[in-house]
């Protein structure tokens, strides 16, 4: 990790617009928010091929079904609690049903969103997306992925919900990283427990594994940016080779990825899985880290997590009774 | 497929095609029955005399297209895309069935003929509103249709796609609303008051064609007309009947959801063909 910190909605524009040099079938839709989701670079380049469709997010997810009807491969952007909760049916109902091309992706996730508060605030989303029938749903780390996964997500058929930040973000992946949907990958390696994330919250995994490794605890970290499909091949592995697991995500740990992870632990022959996440029910104002401290999503939450997740190992069983 | 133009033979198919809704219905057990023999002489004039389509072109992207945004009016939809020979006819006594192609609302995946999957009221517009606006850019002929019900347009979804397709202008689009005055609950305008409609239309930037929605030779005129409309989108605002046909089924509420018994089902046939 470098203590670089990137933009994933500057990365989502600037490579929208690559991607629309290339493939004339890409078109854009916003709700009137472009110059936050940063589609306005690809407006302002192709503006035949970008439709601002005002402050109606129902309108915007359908008619992009309709586009995606006729060929088209269009991309829908807003903020995430928007385009997650306002238009969920229409995503249901125009969108997933029937496997329809639309790439919706959406800004201003998590609490990190911030001073706007909790109306702005998406803690739900993923949850929201991921019970959704045919979608792919993608929380990348940093700027470098993000790019990277709108290159995969541009040639991969049916539904995806792309969800970016509004802060920059720590780089955690090298410059030539290749995202694979449905492919999580271990960004630090370790034996004694893993801490499965995404978004911010890998880097802070990161430094949460630096404050473990002082107490002796050497812990792996998983860089989960798909949710859905997700690898539970690779959830498998780290729960067999650590016993303990960990997830963190700037969501609520209702529904999002860490339930997605405790549903694969239960399946493959239980270890204790503790989530870190908005455990209260609603945000409020502030700056971002003052929230991810207040609402217990930063590197000492985690590894306190780590901590517990530890201790509640199970013993190798003994045959002492008989 | 061959366009039809002669009226009469128009309106016999109709009618031929009100006995199919009302035997598959029949068959199922269950389904839409007021708000499909409402729509269904709208159906005949699209499909036989005015649509640019034919079986096998469902991938050509010349076609004219057509969505059924009150999805619940499948059954109207099932028959006429049987008869022009998107299926079988056969397929139509699976309707509702576990493994039928034929879904209680029409489902694209499943359907030869079925351009989008609706059933959710309100959002057949904004839907058509994508097609219209993709196949301009690919600088098409193709005119979509959507036919919307008049209870559907309490959706709040429906005035934003309203807004949409006067905004960008897609003339290539015709919007026609089934004005049965009849919901679920009861009359539209008791239920939530719709009116003044031409006026809400108009104000949103539509060219308004008004016409008797059961008047064949009237239809083929508004779709002509609304087809030639230049510079904004049009709708055929057409008075229709719900359970037209079926003189024990007009503008009862309750005929919305309920299929024919055997008895009513003699009875139908026997006011719509009398042999
Ligand atoms: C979003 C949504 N809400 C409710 C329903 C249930 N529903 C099915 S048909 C109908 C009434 C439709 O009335 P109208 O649009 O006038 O249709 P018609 O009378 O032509 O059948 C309702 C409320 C639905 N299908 N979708």
């Amino acid at each position: 990790m470098t203590s670089d910190k990137k933009s994933l909605r500057d990365a989502y524009g600037e490579i929208l617009v690559e991607l629309g040099s290339q493939d004339r079938s890409i078109v854009v839709l916003d709700a009137d928010l472009s110059g936050s989701t940063r589609t306005s670079k690809f407006a302002k380049k192709y503006p035949e091929r970008f439709f601002n469709m005002g402050i109606a997010e129902q309108d915007m997810i359908s008619t992009a079904a309709g586009l995606a009807a006729v060929g088209k491969i269009p991309f829908a952007s807003t903020f995430a609690v928007f385009a997650s909760g306002r238009a969920w049916d229409q995503v249901r109902q125009s969108v997933c049903l029937s496997n329809m091309n639309v790439k919706i992706v959406a800004s201003h996730g998590g609490i990190t969103v911030g001073e706007d508060g909790p109306t702005h605030q998406a803690l739900e989303d993923i949850a929201l997306m991921r019970i959704m029938p045919n979608m792919t749903v993608i929380v990348p780390a940093d700027a470098h992925e993000t790019t990277s996964a709108m290159k995969t997500i541009v040639k991969t058929r049916g539904p995806v919900y792309l969800r970016t930040a509004r802060d920059k973000l720590p780089v955690v992946t090298d410059e030539g990283f290749e995202f694979d949907i449905g492919k999580g990958s271990v960004v630090r390696d370790g034996p004694d427990a893993a801490i499965i994330a995404c978004g911010y919250m890998v880097a802070k995994s990161l430094e949460a594994a630096d404050l473990l490794a002082k107490d002796g605890i050497m812990a792996a970290v998983v860089n989960m940016s798909t949710i859905k499909p997700l690898d539970t091949g690779l959830v498998a592995k780290m729960a067999a080779s650590t016993g303990a697991i960990v997830a963190a995500e700037e969501h609520s740990i209702i529904g999002g990825l860490g339930s997605a992870v405790a549903e694969a632990v239960c399946e493959v022959g239980p270890v204790p899985v503790i989530r870190v996440g908005m455990k209260k029910p609603v945000g409020q104002s502030g700056k971002p880290e003052q929230l991810l401290d207040h609402y217990g999503m930063n590197a000492i939450s985690i590894a306190d997590a780590v901590h517990k997740a530890v201790s509640m190992k199970k013993e190798p069983v003994s045959n002492a009774q008989s | 497929m061959k366009r039809i133009e002669d009226c009469e033979e128009l309106a016999k198919i109709a009618d031929e095609l009100r006995i199919d809704i009302l035997e598959m219905l029949h068959t199922a057990g269950s389904g839409h029955t007021g708000g499909s023999l409402s729509a269904i002489d709208i159906l005949t004039a699209l499909y036989f005399s005015k649509m640019n389509h034919k079986p096998g072109m469902e991938n050509g992207a010349e076609r004219d297209r057509f969505v059924l945004s009150k999805g619940h009016g499948a059954p109207a939809l099932y028959v006429t895309l049987a008869r022009c020979g998107y299926f079988d006819k056969s397929e139509l006594a699976s309707l509702r069935k576990l493994g039928s192609m034929l879904s209680g609302h029409p489902y694209s995946p499943s359907t030869p003929g079925v351009e989008v999957t609706t059933g959710s009221l309100g959002q057949g517009l904004s839907i058509a509103n994508g097609m219209a606006l993709g196949l301009k850019l690919d600088q098409s002929k193709s005119v979509i249709f959507c036919l919307m019900g008049d209870g559907e347009t309490q959706e709040g979804q429906v005035w934003e796609a309203a807004m949409t397709s006067a905004h960008y202008k897609l003339d290539n689009l015709v919007a026609i609303l089934d004005n049965n005055g009849l919901q679920i609950d009861g009359f539209v305008k008791d239920v939530m008051g719709i009116e003044p409609i031409g006026d809400k239309w108009r104000a949103f930037g539509w060219e308004v064609i008004e016409i008797d929605g059961h008047d064949m030779s009237a239809l083929l005129g508004a779709i002509d007309k609304a087809v030639a409309v230049k510079g904004k989108p049009s709708l055929i605002w057409a008075h229709t009947v719900k359970g037209k046909g079926v003189s024990f089924m007009e503008n009862k509420a309750s005929y919305h959801g309920a299929a024919p018994t055997a008895k009513e089902l003699e009875m139908a046939k026997k006011e719509l063909n009398p042999a």
